[in-house]
């Protein structure tokens, strides 16, 4: 019998609605898995139960006929999304016990489709880190191995808490990224500010896409920097993150600034022909001192959609440089607004004092760890009285630059666009401990445009490096136009293949 | 721009979190390192270019004013540290 954790999320679906496998068997296979690989530390919360209880439900729908398109399909929740009744506190200890009494939007849509939850997935602190080490519950072991790790060595290093010389699965959506890859679960939510799905897709071998801005509701989810942030899935092919946006989108009359328009049926995009797309390649991404086998990697991409009838053409996004130091305006200040809620008072942690004042002081010095200390201080010192023009609000034209590059892009015929999607293959944990934060910023360069403007973004798999590591390759497309991202991300997977980390020595 | 060990402090009173003395240097340290990766954009020209304020062009929707919620005060208080009779208990605010 195969195990049944090795379908993807679109041969799964197939199989429980011929009823050749029950969604109880295939929840359970996942629930042991998860089980095993408790080294990897990517979830922070399993609810095995709920999830049987669930997939007894779905069981029961699928004998009657009634199923939606996610029915039986055992899934992970990043713990940014509010879960009625489950661990929800976005990996900060200062959510310390927060159990919601609400659902998210995205997450009652999934629900809805007659999704199985697993559990909560880790996550950086707030979604503020690119590798995952600013959990609260401890960095997460991607379950790609380190270059000349043995299996006994990765095995080691897994029983130690630090995790240290284990490859990060990146970040903020770590947990999620390493469930994915490592099939715990058929596929994860995810979010992303500044490239928190992408990022972490192209570090594990998986495929990731963030929405137009508005295209998920934001209601439910812990808000790290409101323009900005977008849900989005995690999942090991583009079809099943197709088939998962599908039912994470839609409308919300809860969220002003989600879109009323209706979602397509992204799946029906998924092998769509590409032929007479123009896609452009961007100049400014070609950084000085680029990592040779990443170039390599983005002229190899370009190549597979020339040969499946696309048109590949240079384009120019002259503002590209200035996006990384602007988003470091507005994501912290947005972030500082936003944060300012963990008082200490209506939930969470609370640090005692005899005075008001002080016990924020105390909750927040307590509650927040250093990467959200950090950013809330430059959100506060950006927004004070005296800096606001110079820092805010110049960003906030500056991000006007960068969205009307796109817009001239495409208003030139150029169909979508085609770039790396980090500058290189991932990094050990504890291997940047010592780094300036900005460093680690670094990592979002490529993805962080598409936040600005607000585009979507897709990621997919797109090699290897010498060292054995995924790469990936970034699509961005015009505004809610992710049919088109999804048909060329199927041309490129149908190319480069798909890439699995080696067999389950975590567990 | 750079800030110094007083602006720390202000910053930090300012976002409502307790920092020591010890901590002061190093947090001035970081941020002036952010902020010195920040100051290339003072260089770009943004004479006549409006500020984003909606990353997406939509008209913000309306709805009827009218209440649709409440009535869950349970609810509302079911993660607070500390409540009574109802109401969220903090330490005394006014004299």
């Amino acid at each position: 019998m195969t195990d049944l954790t090795s379908l993807t999320l679109a041969e799964a679906r197939d199989r429980l609605a011929s009823r050749a496998i029950s969604s109880r068997d295939l929840t359970a296979a996942h629930l042991a898995a998860i089980d095993r690989a408790k080294g990897l530390n990517a979830f922070v919360a399993v609810t095995a139960e709920k999830a049987l209880a669930m997939a007894d439900a779905s069981d029961a729908r699928l004998a009657r006929g009634e199923g939606g398109p996610l029915e039986g399909l055992p899934i992970g929740v990043k713990d940014l999304y509010a879960t009625e009744g489950v661990h929800t506190q976005a990996c900060s200890h200062i959510l310390d016990g927060f159990k919601p009494a609400y659902e998210s939007t995205v997450t009652a849509n999934l629900w809805r489709d007659g999704a199985v939850m697993l559990g909560k997935l880790n996550m950086d602190e707030f979604a503020m880190g690119s590798s995952n080490e600013t959990s609260y519950y401890g960095p997460v072991a991607s379950p790609w191995l380190p270059p000349n790790f043995s299996p006994t060595q990765a095995r080691a290093a897994l029983a130690d808490k630090g995790k240290r010389g284990l490859m990060a699965p990146g970040g903020s959506s770590g947990g999620s990224s390493s469930a994915v890859a490592a099939h715990l679960c058929l596929a994860a939510t995810a979010s992303d500010t500044g490239g928190s799905i992408r990022q972490p897709a192209a570090l594990t071998g998986i495929v990731g896409i963030k929405p137009t801005y508005g295209r998920c509701s934001r209601w439910g989810m812990v808000a790290f920097a409101s323009s900005l942030d977008q849900a989005g899935p995690l999942a090991r092919t583009v079809r099943d993150a197709a088939i998962m946006l599908r039912s994470m989108a839609g409308p919300d009359p809860k969220d002003s600034t989600c879109s009323p328009s209706p979602v397509p049926d992204y799946e029906a995009s998924v092998g769509r022909s590409v032929k007479g797309l123009t896609i452009g390649v961007p100049k400014e991404y070609r950084l000085e001192g680029m990592n040779p086998e990443i170039e390599a990697l983005w002229a190899k991409g370009a190549e597979w959609l020339r040969a499946a009838g696309a048109t590949i053409v240079d384009v120019s996004l002259p503002n590209t440089r200035h996006a990384l130091p602007a988003y470091y305006i507005v994501a912290p200040a947005e972030a500082s607004s936003n944060l300012a809620r963990y008082d200490g008072v209506r939930y969470g942690l609370r640090e005692p004092a005899s005075e008001i004042v002080d016990l924020y002081q105390k909750t927040r010095a307590s509650g927040f760890g250093p990467e959200v200390r950090r950013r809330l201080m430059i959100g506060t010192y950006v927004l004070s009285a005296g800096y606001y023009d110079a820092y805010y609000l110049r960003a906030q034209k500056i991000r006007t630059l960068i969205k009307r590059d796109f817009e001239i892009a495409f208003g030139n015929g150029v169909d979508a666009i085609l770039t790396p999607a980090t500058p290189s293959p991932a990094f050990a944990i504890g291997a940047m401990a010592s780094a300036d934060p900005v460093e680690m910023y670094l990592n979002d360069v490529f993805t962080v445009t598409v936040n600005m403007a607000g585009l979507p973004g897709l990621v997919t798999p797109a090699g290897l490096s010498a060292d054995g590591l995924p790469l990936g390759l970034q699509l961005i497309g015009r505004p809610f136009d992710e049919e088109t991202l999804f048909a060329l991300g199927e041309a490129i997977e149908q190319a480069a293949g798909r890439f699995s980390p080696p067999e389950a020595w975590w567990a | 721009m750079s800030v110094d060990l007083a602006a720390v402090r202000r910053i930090a009173h300012l976002a409502r979190i307790g920092v020591s003395e010890a901590e002061i240097p190093h947090l001035q340290h970081e941020i002036n390192a952010i902020l010195a990766f920040v100051e290339a954009l003072g260089e770009v020209d943004v004479e006549g270019v409006e500020p984003m304020t909606s990353v997406t062009p939509m008209r913000l929707p309306m709805r009827d004013d009218v209440v649709t919620d409440g009535e869950i005060a349970a609810k509302v208080l079911a993660n607070a540290p500390l409540t009574e009779d109802g109401f969220f208990l903090v330490p005394k605010v006014i004299e």
